[in-house]
């Protein structure tokens, strides 16, 4: 892969520019990664933001809530786009991991970042 | 009347229909009046993406929820009828005969010749002018995106 792919993080409110915030803080720099917020947006709206934010690069799209606005229109942008992948749920540890992993195809990260994503989600349980 | 809320949201099903309002007032189905979305798999496909399994998702278009609409009226389990935009809504209730009693508006956001009502309710003079014709039969309209929200009546609104 030539070119390193992109992250867009596309959740509600201010939750895309605090993941971001947060990988800066722990990794430094963006890595890649750009943060796009629902705030304000109908339908329309948020394909406009995500065609500024991924232009015609190869990214993964993370999104927070399955079934959201944000899985919603990332689903749709990414149906015509066979260089952009789709994951909902997004945590930090999935996005630490894909910061330092893309040098590789689309479909290929976000399904590690899935697997990533997953793996770090624990407790609950006695003695965790 | 199990159809517990006539909504208006140009995002169609998202968060805050499914979690809020969904979670609390144990709805069981969500009908989505869309003359689009009912034209496209793919589409009903996202959409229903996230709905929990328990909650059945409807798929109608303007003309088909107008004749299944009593038998939403009548089921048993809790729903909510959702339309993208206000014509929908008022096709909807212009074929209820009088059944739609009350119109909650989730969301309208910003386009180019709407002015801001509310931080989720923008409204160009002439959709203001069409929810006036929606509530002259004595429609109750509201506008309120979540239900902790402060509902705001459609007078306070467009004042």
């Amino acid at each position: 892969m030539s070119e390193p792919l992109v992250g867009i993080i596309l959740a509600h409110a201010e939750v895309a520019e605090a993941l971001v915030s947060a990988v800066r803080a722990i990794a430094g720099g963006d890595h890649g990664l750009v943060p796009v917020s629902n705030a304000g947006c109908d339908r329309a709206a948020i394909q406009e933001r995500l065609v500024a934010a991924v232009g015609g690069r190869p990214a993964v799209i993370f999104t927070d809530l399955p079934g959201g606005s944000c899985a919603v229109g990332a689903g749709g942008f990414a149906r015509l786009r066979p260089d952009v992948r789709v994951v909902t749920g997004v945590n930090l540890p999935m996005l630490l991991d894909f910061a330092f992993h893309r040098e590789r195809s689309a479909e290929e990260a976000a399904v590690r970042a899935v697997a990533t994503g997953r793996a770090a989600v624990g407790g609950g349980g006695a003695g965790q | 009347m199990s159809v517990d809320l006539f909504r208006i949201d140009d995002r169609l099903i998202h968060g805050q229909v499914v979690v809020g309002w969904g979670q609390p007032m144990g709805i069981e189905f969500i009908v989505l009046v869309d003359d689009e979305v009912r034209a496209s798999e793919w589409e009903q496909e996202l959409y229903r993406m996230g709905v929990p399994p328990s909650v059945s998702v409807i798929f109608a278009n303007v003309e088909e929820a107008i004749v299944q609409l009593p038998s939403w009226q009548a089921d048993e389990r809790k729903g909510i009828v959702l339309t993208g935009d206000i014509d929908g809504m008022a096709a909807l209730c212009a074929g209820a005969n009088g059944t739609v009693t009350r119109v909650n508006l989730g969301g309208i956001h910003y386009r180019d010749g709407r002015k801001e009502r509310l931080r989720y309710v923008y409204l160009g003079d002439e959709e203001a002018a069409k929810l006036r014709r929606l509530a002259e039969p004595g429609v109750e309209i509201t506008a309120q995106d979540v239900p902790t929200g402060k509902p705001v009546p459609l007078a306070e609104l467009l004042a």
